[in-house]
């Protein structure tokens, strides 16, 4: 095979395992990105059905429950100025507290309760989940927008 | 006194540090034999006052010096003396100082070992090298000072993070060091090439150890945060595909492939530019790594306060460092010879394809890793999305099953030139045998996805092409086998040892993703389990107390056939300076699996919510990284190194008497 040939070869198979790869890539994102939502948009249903995100917020104080299994709790996630129900079964993490920070993923469900499929929480005691911070800030700027209206 | 010596020595190092890192470069461009000289014992002056630096803070920590701010934060004085010590690097003021220790070991060991190298050479690798070092002493100095005063000193620290206080915190965090700071001798030795204009075999041959060093300890340190994860996190798993982890997965995938790519352009001559480009890629991603875990971007255990100074310096030493290095490549490159000619069917060209899939799946991690990064900062912080595990096994999964399908390939080809029927004729038995053995097993142990199938057959097809390549090695020697295999070079069976850990450690994947068991279950007292042959017995908990923790320590009996074989004491531990409760799991290890039970919280007086999880094969995952790092370092111990360093010695000899 003369040299031009074997270089144009070299560079169509790698031409042919990018655009694989990025035929994977996209593949994989569209069906794999979990969008972040805060419990305000979750409340004025902004967000998909049927698909799995994740919500973010404080653990409203008092709100923690256990069913008679021992094992499925129900809680709520709030931004302090919206909430939403979560229910979860199987084992918190360590760090999971009332009136602390926690980030969730799951969908949700027809009865507006958050069915969570993981529950992060931070991992350490003085660190907040960019997430929930967010959601908290968010929430206050628009209760701030609203009263300043 | 001895914070203020450290910090001292710190500003010494720094100045020497600049030094290092301008005049032997100039007088290597200019032929100042005089300026050259002085590389090597500034970088044992570095390493000196770096290493002084370190031990005062570690000193801080072990005396328990609450004056120090670093040490208050994360120290107590009920921490144990090990752990103590750990804390140095706990914090991330402590494990950039790691980083630069790190540095100035690497930088000494180039001194020490590499005296036959030109002058022009040695200076400017360590040249480069203290350039790297400026930055990050810059950094250390400019705004994470770990020397840092607290006025009036502190009763009592906060004490280390829980999930820091254990046996891996004392490995990990050195071991993943050398191996992201070992890659800036590749980096540098690249660079010198480009600045000199020689990039040749010569050049590969001297990069190359530096290269599998910081390949094997990148291999020990990323082996050792996975076991860590297992046994601390509660969770049971291995590997989450968390940024973090992926920051260090990605310099070891260019990393693995610098070391292929090496190969060739130390025994044919090609890929040069092609090399060169992985070095600086290997070593960019380790400086991304560092930003990416150190500057506060990411969530994770390993991501403190977020500074944006902080982050915005490392940000800003990045560009420099890898658009300089980039820059000097454009530049340069072109005036490499291509090198060594080979077919389109060769060893090279199956090296090629290799260095091509692992790059690419680099590429499509970083991505996965960056983009929620990139949306929200794009989006101004609203839109927050996370790429979670299934992106990346649907991604990597296609793309590394052909790469390590070409690992049975590549090393039985040729050299230069390979035909197919030839390799067909060698590998078509190891290529049936596997097939077979991936549908044979399943019908036996039950289940099979195409997964299953997939991973068992990869598993059996580097096993019995590596048994084909030892057979074909051997072939044209005289003796006994033993000794035709004894006669073997140590970097052929270092290849060998790292290849058979491949497989190895996708057996692992494979098995356990597979065929692992988890259950959550609420247990009382007398209650029972059962999962994978095992009847598990919750026999209550009771209270314990450690050096700075209280805890709830249950007893969990294992049973098989009626018979009681097993003991486990999963604990929930609450740490007296913090409250922060922990999980601590109890696992017991085996060839065939694991058994982990961990304890979930109390339910009632009687009763705990209990995770219990059978893992079968599981530590075949970590046995196959120890095998790939062992294969590393027994190449490293290959005659050829030894003697060249014998040579050093006599040519060191003779030059001395004159």
């Amino acid at each position: 095979m003369k040299a031009r040939h074997k270089r144009g070869l070299l560079i169509a198979s790698g031409v042919l395992v990018l655009a694989v790869a990025a035929g994977l890539v996209l593949s994989a994102f569209q069906k794999n990105l979990v969008f972040f939502f805060t419990p305000s948009q979750v409340v004025a249903r902004e967000v998909p059905v049927g698909k799995p995100f994740r919500i973010g917020g404080m653990v409203a104080e008092r709100s923690l429950q256990r069913e008679r299994d021992g094992l499925t709790v129900r809680f709520v996630v709030t931004d302090t100025v919206k909430s939403v129900p979560v229910q979860y079964t199987g084992i918190l993490p360590d760090l999971f507290k009332e009136g602390q920070g926690v980030v969730a993923q799951g969908k949700v469900g027809d009865d507006g309760v958050f069915v969570a499929t993981e529950v992060l929480a931070k991992h350490d005691e003085n660190y907040m989940p960019p997430e929930a911070a967010h959601a908290v800030e968010q929430a206050q700027n628009a209760q701030k927008t609203l009263i300043g209206n | 006194m001895i914070p203020e010596i450290g910090q001292l020595a710190l500003i010494l190092a720094l100045l020497l540090a600049i030094v290092q890192g301008t005049l032997p470069l100039l007088g290597a461009q200019r032929g100042i034999r005089a300026w050259m000289a002085l590389s090597r014992p500034l970088a044992a002056g570095q390493f000196l006052f770096v290493a002084i630096a370190f031990l005062c803070l570690a000193w801080s920590f072990l005396t328990s010096d609450f004056s120090v701010l670093n040490v208050v934060n994360n120290s107590n004085s009920r921490l144990p003396a090990h752990y103590r010590i750990a804390a140095s690097w706990g914090s991330h003021e402590g494990s950039i100082l790691l980083w630069v220790l790190m540095l100035s070991l690497w930088m000494q060991a180039v001194s020490v070992f590499s005296r036959s190298l030109p002058r022009e050479v040695l200076a400017r690798v360590l040249s480069v090298m203290g350039l790297v070092s400026v930055g990050f002493l810059l950094f250390l100095l400019l705004t994470s000072n770990p020397f840092e005063r607290l006025s009036p000193p502190a009763a009592e620290g906060n004490d280390l993070n829980p999930l820091l206080q254990d046996p891996g915190m004392v490995a990990h965090p050195p071991m993943l060091y050398m191996g992201y700071v070992g890659f800036s001798v590749a980096f540098a030795f690249a660079i010198a090439a480009l600045l000199g204009g020689r990039l040749d075999a010569t050049w590969a041959r001297w990069s190359r150890p530096w290269t599998t060093a910081a390949w094997c300890f990148l291999t020990l340190g990323i082996l050792i945060g996975s076991w860590w994860a297992y046994n601390e996190l509660g969770w049971g798993g291995w590997w989450f595909w968390d940024p973090v982890e992926n920051a260090s997965f990605m310099p070891w995938l260019v990393g693995t492939a610098l070391v292929h790519s090496l190969a060739v352009t130390e025994k044919r001559g090609a890929f040069r530019r092609w090399t060169v480009l992985l070095a600086i890629c290997a070593f960019s991603l380790s400086l991304l790594g560092t930003f990416l875990v150190r500057s506060g971007v990411l969530t994770s255990v390993h991501a403190f306060a977020t500074d944006p100074e902080r982050g915005l310096f490392i940000l800003v030493f990045l560009a420099i460092v890898i658009g300089g290095a980039l820059l000097l490549f454009a530049l340069r490159a072109p005036q490499v010879s291509g090198g060594g000619r080979f077919e389109s069917i060769s060893r090279e060209s199956f090296l090629l394809a290799n260095n091509v899939l692992l790059i690419v799946a680099a590429g499509s991690v970083l991505l996965g890793t960056l983009y929620p990064l990139v949306l929200d900062a794009l989006s101004g912080g609203q839109t927050k999305i996370s790429v979670g595990p299934p992106y990346f096994e649907a991604v990597f999964v296609p793309l590394m099953s052909p790469m390590v399908f070409l690992m049975g390939i590549g090393p039985v080809a040729r050299w230069k030139q390979a035909t197919l029927p030839e390799l067909w004729t060698l590998l078509r038995w190891a290529f049936a045998t596997s097939l077979v053995a991936a549908v044979l097993v399943p019908l036996v142990t039950g289940g099979g996805s195409w997964g299953l199938r997939l991973g068992l057959f990869l598993a059996f097809w580097i096993l019995a092409a590596t048994v084909v390549n030892i057979r074909e090695r051997i072939r044209n020697f005289r003796g006994a086998v033993h000794e035709r295999l004894a006669m073997q070079p140590r970097a052929w069976w270092g290849m060998i040892l790292a290849h058979l850990g491949v497989a190895v450690f996708i057996a692992g994947v494979t098995v356990v993703g597979t065929y692992e068991t988890e259950r959550d279950v609420r247990m009382a007292v007398g209650d029972t389990v059962e999962m994978g042959g095992h009847v598990f017995r919750f026999d209550g908990t009771t209270e314990a107390t450690g050096p700075n923790y209280r805890a709830a320590r249950g007893t969990v009996t294992v049973l098989r056939d009626g018979r009681e074989v097993l003991t486990l004491h999963p604990e929930k531990r609450t740490y007296n300076a913090s409250g922060m409760a922990m999980t601590e799991a109890a696992i017991s290890t085996g060839v065939l699996g694991d058994l982990y039970v961990s304890l979930g919280e109390p339910i009632d007086a009687q009763s705990w919510s209990v995770r219990v999880y059978h893992k079968p094969l599981v530590t075949w995952i970590w046995s196959g990284c120890v095998l790939m790092a062992l294969g590393g370092l027994l190449a490293l111990t290959d005659r050829r190194y030894r003697l060249r360093s014998t040579r050093q010695q006599r040519a060191a000899a003779v030059i001395s008497p004159a």
